[in-house]
């Protein structure tokens, strides 16, 4: 497989087809309002024991709100109740209004695998939307595949995987990571790259696909380096980077380690904003900027699908709800939309398919479109990924991100990469 | 303690260990659905490690922060195993070599480490599962214990280890899975580990398995080794200038409690299906103590008990209350150590072991007899008023 | 690995990477000492040591709000504020800890370490229900950022200036009150021979009281200065309780000296190590090394001989 130097993006066959697209839209618009009109017996839509009444359907909500993810899943629970309260209001779902029982992981695997089983086994959810880190998907995912669930994952991550129990609503790293580096290379002229990471899966696996797709660009990787969650001592790295002099710092630091990196990267005097090193990075969302500081990592850019300040209605009105539902210097980052997303993706498989019943919602999942998405347009590939376009932002000082490109196409996710492992 | 007091004790402890056989292999099998009875079993495989900690700590003195780091390995040497037979040629076909685990395929090894090969059979991983804590402790131990590091240093290197195998095991993810741990674990030699039937039989695997654990630290107790233990708690240097070699005992304990709590991961692998790096850092090390102190860190019994309940309490008020849990944790150490140091044993010994030889005075007065001498003192559980001080 | 570049370039990175290792040993420094007095004189092993580092982050993040909402012009100042309700409120809190918690514990070493552990839990969920689960920015003043640049290489961080000004200061201080004052005379007393300590008049419970909020205090005060180049979130204290004991019980428990020559070696060796190998594999290495060293040097670097 041949890669030419692209202009745009790879995956370009995504075209979206108008009048599919228009008829869904209005079929979405109306459903709620059929749905209210009649709702259609339990037994007719939910054949498997699942947790549905005449009025009402029962989900969870799985992430951290205690221990150290709760810094980073906050903001997912958040949108997802927002969703499911918009849900309710416009009337639910096949005229069943959504209860949510969430529980907490507490940042520890076992407890999400223990507290997914609760869910699915005792309180028969017909969905759940949950889990950050990589770690706590995989410790649920046997419980989702033994006892089938559904489960609406909304982080970006590292791909390599694909479970018929899963909807992963964020991207899967091709689509973030090729993207972001065509742009530098093309829009910065880039020659040489640092890669940087926290030392576990998703910055490993993210950062060997960067390397591959930068060395098949002809380019260069002048250094890779990656240190413990948790670190907080960045300035050997600093130096390593100030002597190897890299056209771009490829950071995918994440957590409070960020907050360390970004803070002694200003102290130190490389200055990212003044175009002599280019920072890029695909794990700062304006969720981290909060306790980085916008004036610590301005100039930065990101690659990612979502950016609050990103300019279409849909992502207008779907932050003024954001804010007045959590408070007006709430911050939403590209997980919390992604977050978002899920309980609408589920809502528009269960009307296709026209029940709760798993199986049925899974088979009716792939080809789901949102038009009202804030990020723009989704549509879940038969992967059970979504296609969704990649942006680039540059992180402004007050914490938010100016996009500076996007993707004339729709990125198609693969999680297994051919030529990328 | 006179041979009357020993009896006496010697029978409270098998009268004790019946009720709690009959609670872990009776009641609560009857009583709970296999969802929270797969949740006792969780339970009880933590209650290796505490039991091994009431040896350690309780009688031996040694508080080591790393019970944690043996429970991983143990886990880690079975899930080894586990992981190799699930990664068939044929089941892992899609990846770039087949045949090797999927996160050793994402890491770009090509072939199996020489450390894992061991692990492709079954009996070698079944010692592994013992002899890997015990030799990991052995090591600590000697390094330790012939140099006199006790107390307060030794609970603080132990810490250190556990920080430092932490971040080997996620930072060395191409060998050891990384941060995800070794996941989707599902055959057992065929047997499909995943299915309820399996997930009972294994309940009751771990629950004999676990009271095989308590007769084996009851007879270590009550041989002359036990003895030892308990004078070396009370003045080393005593025991030490009677010629006894207090460093190679400190070691043996250690290695036991080790042992223990690589069965008890093990078990845990069995049960869920995967092992994480998540029970090796300080963090589960501490609260594997704390399951100790609660049930009474002198009561081998109270240390199952305290795994049980606390635990239980995690489950049940992060359910109900997510935001409560830590001030009630925080408040059950604190507690725990400044209220009642001898823990659930503790008090069962100061409250309601009284009770039985007062009733049984008073049956025998209601026969017209004199109450006998036997039921002035209660046989204690534990002894009351034991510090740790060194 | 060093292929290609000039002599100068080479020099500068020494230089630098010195430097790095003298803000590494600075930032040592200030989590060791408030535990080393805390547990190296009063035996005393604070698990929620942490936590009232980021106490002290906390402070330091409420003043500057208040300063940037209230007081804007005052801004450039507000750090010397901050570190001074930092040292009190940690200080306060700590002299109630010992009054209500540890004043009972002082025979029992090992079960202070686990009831600490359960305040730093209450702790944790405390500043989780005030300031909220995510970290939180501290906005520095513009004196505090940037470098100042010595050569086309060389940049020199205010902050990491600041950094180690302050722990000087602080050491200094720590010196001062403990060796050269009447009250720590009396703390030092307290400590070598409680019995005798109050024969001769001094109040001892006040004394350990004093000399555990003084210990926390410091603790606080470097937190404060830890939100120039550190996260501050709820967990954040517990990254660094492995990093504090080993550096202080490395350098022998009993010895302020020897905590601060321990932190100086570790400080450069990781730092040096970090430059040469990968991040994770230095911290791995400088942990084992330190662990490896204890086990045949129990007494640490530097050990009073006492009678105890």
């Amino acid at each position: 497989m041949r890669f030419p130097r692209p202009t745009i993006p790879i995956f370009g066959h995504a075209t979206r087809s108008k009048p599919t697209g228009v008829l869904l839209g209005a079929a979405l618009c109306l459903a709620p309002l059929l749905a209210l009109a009649e709702a259609p017996p339990t037994e007719e839509v939910s054949t498997t024991g699942l947790a549905v009444t005449d009025d009402t359907v029962t989900v969870g909500i799985l992430h951290s709100t205690t221990g150290t993810m709760a810094i980073s899943e906050t903001g997912s629970v958040q949108a997802e109740k927002l969703a499911i309260q918009q849900i309710n209001d416009a009337g639910g779902v096949l005229g069943r209004k959504i209860e949510i029982i969430q529980e907490d992981g507490a940042s520890d695997w076992p407890t999400f695998a223990e507290k997914s089983k609760k869910l699915l086994v005792e309180d028969k959810v017909a969905a759940v939307f949950g889990c950050w880190t990589s770690a706590s998907r995989k410790a649920v995912l046997p419980v989702f595949e033994q006892y089938n669930g559904m489960l609406y994952y909304p982080t970006f991550y590292e791909g390599l995987e694909q479970s018929p129990n899963v909807i992963y609503t964020g991207q899967e790293a091709t689509q973030q990571i090729l993207a972001g580096i065509d742009w530098v290379v093309d829009e910065k002229d880039a020659k040489t790259f640092f890669l940087l990471g926290s030392d576990y899966i998703w910055p490993r696996t993210s950062n060997k696909i960067a390397r591959k797709h930068i060395e098949k660009l002809g380019l260069k990787v002048v250094g890779e380096e990656y240190y413990p969650l948790g670190h907080t001592q960045f300035n050997s790295v600093i130096n390593k980077i100030k002597l190897r002099k890299p056209d771009v710092i490829y950071a995918i630091v994440v957590g409070g380690s960020n907050v360390a990196f970004y803070k002694q990267l200003k102290a130190a005097g490389l200055d990212i904003d003044e175009g002599k090193t280019t920072l890029l990075t695909i794990s700062v969302t304006e969720d981290e900027i909060l306790g980085i500081g916008g004036e610590n990592i301005e100039g930065a850019y990101a690659a990612m699908k979502y950016f609050q300040s990103l300019d279409n209605e849909n992502n207008k009105a779907f932050v003024a709800a954001f804010k007045e539902m959590w408070g007006e210097d709430s911050v939403i980052g590209d997980v919390t939309q992604a977050a978002y997303l899920g309980p609408w993706l589920w809502k528009a498989a269960v009307e296709k398919a026209g029940s709760f019943d798993i199986d049925k919602v899974r088979e009716a999942s792939p080809g789901i479109e949102l038009t009202t998405a804030p990020e723009g347009y989704v549509r879940i590939h038969e992967n059970h990924h979504l296609w969704s376009k990649t942006r680039v932002g540059l992180a402004r000082a007050d914490g938010q991100y100016d996009v500076v490109y996007e993707t004339e196409e729709l990125m198609e996710p693969d999680p297994f990469p051919e030529g990328y492992q | 303690m006179n041979a009357a007091q020993s009896t006496a004790a010697s029978r409270s402890f098998w009268l004790g260990f019946a009720l709690l056989a009959g609670l872990i292999l009776l009641v609560f099998p009857v009583l709970l659905d296999s969802f929270r009875l797969n949740l006792v079993g969780r339970y009880l495989t933590y209650a290796f490690v505490a039991v091994g900690l009431v040896l350690c700590w309780g009688y031996g003195g040694i508080l080591s922060l790393g019970q944690g780091v043996f429970f991983g390995l143990g886990g880690y040497c079975l899930a080894m195993f586990l992981k190799l037979e699930s990664s068939t040629p044929e089941a892992t076909a899609i990846q770039s070599t087949p045949g090797i685990p999927d996160f050793m395929d994402w890491n770009q090894i090509t072939a199996l480490p020489w450390f894992w090969e061991p692990f492709n059979y079954l009996p070698v991983a079944l010692i592994a599962v013992l002899v890997v804590p015990a030799v990991f402790a052995y090591v600590i131990g000697v390094a330790m214990f012939k140099r006199r590091v006790s107390g307060v240093y030794f609970a603080i290197i132990t810490q250190a280890i556990a920080a430092i195998m932490t971040i080997l095991i996620i930072g060395q993810q191409g060998y050891t899975g990384g941060i995800n741990g070794i996941t989707d674990l599902r055959t057992l030699l065929g047997w499909d580990i995943r299915s309820e039937s399996a997930k009972t039989i294994l309940y009751f695997v771990n629950a004999v398995l676990l009271l095989g654990a308590l007769v084996l630290a009851r007879w270590i107790l009550t041989s002359k080794l036990g003895r030892i233990l308990v004078a070396m708690r009370g003045k080393e240097d005593r025991v030490r200038f009677s010629g006894y070699s207090v460093a190679n005992f400190k070691i043996f304990i250690f290695c036991v409690a080790a042992a223990m709590s690589g069965v008890g991961g093990a078990m845990f692998t069995l049960q869920f299906g995967f092992m994480s790096p998540s029970f090796v850092g300080i963090v589960p090390s501490i609260e594997m103590v704390i399951f100790a102190a609660v049930g009474g860190r002198l009561s081998i019994l109270g240390a199952v008990y305290g795994a049980l309940i606390v635990n239980w309490a995690k489950s049940a008020l992060s359910e109900a209350f997510p935001e409560l849990w830590l001030f009630a944790m925080g408040a059950l150490f604190i507690a725990v150590v400044m209220a009642f140091p001898n823990g659930l044993a503790g008090l069962y010994s100061v409250y309601v072991a009284p009770i039985f030889p007062r009733i049984r005075a008073w049956a025998q007065r209601t026969r017209g007899m004199a109450p006998s001498a036997t039921s002035a003192s209660a046989p204690p559980l534990a002894e009351p008023e034991v510090s740790n001080a060194r | 690995m060093f292929d290609g570049y000039t002599l100068g370039e080479l020099g500068s990175i020494l230089a630098m990477q010195g430097f790095a290792g003298l803000t590494l040993f600075s930032v040592f420094v200030l989590m060791a000492l408030g535990l080393a007095i805390i547990f190296g004189q009063m035996g005393v092993i604070n698990m929620a040591h942490g936590e009232f580092m980021i106490l002290g982050a906390y402070v330091t993040y409420v003043v500057s709000t208040v300063f940037a909402d209230f007081m804007p012009a005052l801004f450039g100042s507000y750090f010397f504020l901050a570190m001074a309700l930092a040292f009190v409120t940690a200080g306060a809190l700590g002299a109630l800890v010992e009054w209500a918690m540890i004043r009972h514990l002082y025979h029992r070493p090992l079960d202070t370490l686990l009831a600490t552990w359960g305040l730093s839990l209450i702790m944790q969920q405390v500043f989780r229900s005030v300031f909220g689960a995510r970290e939180v920015g501290v906005t520095l003043p513009d004196w505090l950022m940037g470098s100042f640049q010595l050569t086309d290489l060389i940049e020199v961080p205010i902050n990491g200036l600041f950094v180690m000004a302050l722990t000087f200061l602080i050491a200094l201080g720590v010196y001062l009150i403990l060796f050269r004052s009447r009250w720590g005379n009396q703390s030092r007393a307290v400590v070598q021979n409680r019995a005798m300590a109050g024969a001769v008049g001094i109040d001892t419970g006040r004394m350990d009281r004093m000399t555990f909020a003084l210990g926390c205090g410091i603790a606080g005060v470097a937190g404060s200065a830890f939100t120039m180049i550190g996260s501050t979130g709820p967990t954040a204290g517990q990254l660094y309780i492995v990093d504090t004991f080993l550096v202080v019980v490395f350098g022998g428990a009993q010895s302020l000296l020897g905590t601060i020559a321990s932190a100086f070696v570790i400080s450069q060796s990781q730092s040096t190590m970090e430059f040469f190998l990968s991040g994770s594999m230095a911290k791995v290495l400088t942990l084992l090394t330190v662990v490896v060293i204890l086990m045949l040097r129990p007494q640490g670097l530097f050990s009073l001989k006492l009678r105890r």
